[in-house]
């Protein structure tokens, strides 16, 4: 089995340029780096929030305070994790004031039923997606990613879904790298484990058809 | 291996982020053991899925009018000059 293709990120050699102009005052320069990431900014603040206003607010809030905060922005890092962290911290805002009577913080390691090997180990059919149309589907990632605990859902999207790697998912995290990685491992494991309701094989090898091991999670 | 120590370095495996031996040691595991391959096998579907998904993407009249606003808002903080702290 391979391992998973890395996406492939837009080249950067000009960014640094583009730092250095919006820096300087130059406005033009700025809207580029925002042409260059408000899509991903946007999806990082949804998957965060789940709210869709929350994340057009989280879009704005985080352009501006990095274009405020410029000046602090010493190049050690990329732009873009500099942006991942001011978003990541906006969007966690957002959701505490919004779910004021359940504290979310990436610092806690959430500890759920679900972290012990795999219960649903059946086989998926072998194009699971196909089964479904696009609106199903999309319906079924959703609600299934939103059943995450924040600190999980938030490194599996910038490290899977955004493609950063760990050492930047940690640092826009304020993370440490052993952290992400246990954070992934859980988040990933507990996703294939909810999907496996909606995707494996719909009969056993004798022809029965299998029972829908549903949790009630959801 | 155990199933246990095989789940535990399943990221880095998925994520090629191991050494040859280890990586052997693994292979041989799921030559085996059927759960594991399976487990294996759903966990980088399952990553492959929500990658190519495009779940929340932005519209691109939403875009358009974010960016005018940020970009006035930047236009009128140049104006005000630097912030005081």
């Amino acid at each position: 089995m391979s391992a998973i293709q890395p996406k492939v990120s837009e080249p950067v050699s000009d960014e640094l340029t583009l730092v250095q102009a919006a820096k300087a005052g130059d406005v033009e320069a700025f809207e580029e780096l925002v042409r260059r990431y408000d899509r991903n900014v946007f999806r990082i603040a949804q998957h965060i929030t789940q709210n869709r206003e929350d994340a057009e607010d989280v879009v704005q809030d985080a352009f501006l305070k990095a274009y405020g905060n410029l000046s602090q922005f010493q190049g050690q890092s990329k732009f873009y994790t500099w942006l991942v962290r001011i978003a990541v911290n906006e969007a966690l805002m957002k959701l505490r004031r919004r779910r004021p009577e359940r504290m979310v913080s990436l610092d806690e390691d959430v500890k759920t039923d679900e972290d012990s090997l795999p219960r649903e180990v059946a086989d998926w059919s072998p194009n699971p997606e196909q089964q479904y149309n696009q609106a199903e589907l999309r319906d079924i990632l959703t609600r299934t990613i939103q059943g995450l605990p924040a600190s999980f859902r938030t490194v599996f999207v910038l490290r899977d879904v955004e493609g950063l790697s760990t050492e930047e998912t940690a640092e826009a995290l304020d993370l440490s790298i052993p952290a992400v990685k246990s954070r992934l491992l859980r988040a990933r494991l507990q996703l294939r484990d909810r999907l496996s309701r909606y995707f494996q094989r719909r009969e056993s090898a004798d022809g029965i058809p299998k029972h829908d091991s549903g949790d009630g999670n959801q | 291996m155990k199933c246990a120590e095989f789940l535990q370095e399943l990221t880095n495996y998925l994520d090629g982020a191991i050494d040859d031996r280890t990586k052997a040691e693994l292979e041989d595991h799921l030559a085996w053991c059927h759960n594991c391959y399976v487990v294996c096998d759903t966990t980088k579907k399952t990553i492959e899925i929500y990658r190519d998904s495009q779940l929340y993407e932005l519209p691109e009249d939403l875009r358009t009018r974010l960016r005018t606003a940020i970009v006035s808002k930047c236009q009128a903080k140049k104006k005000a000059g630097p912030e005081r702290v």
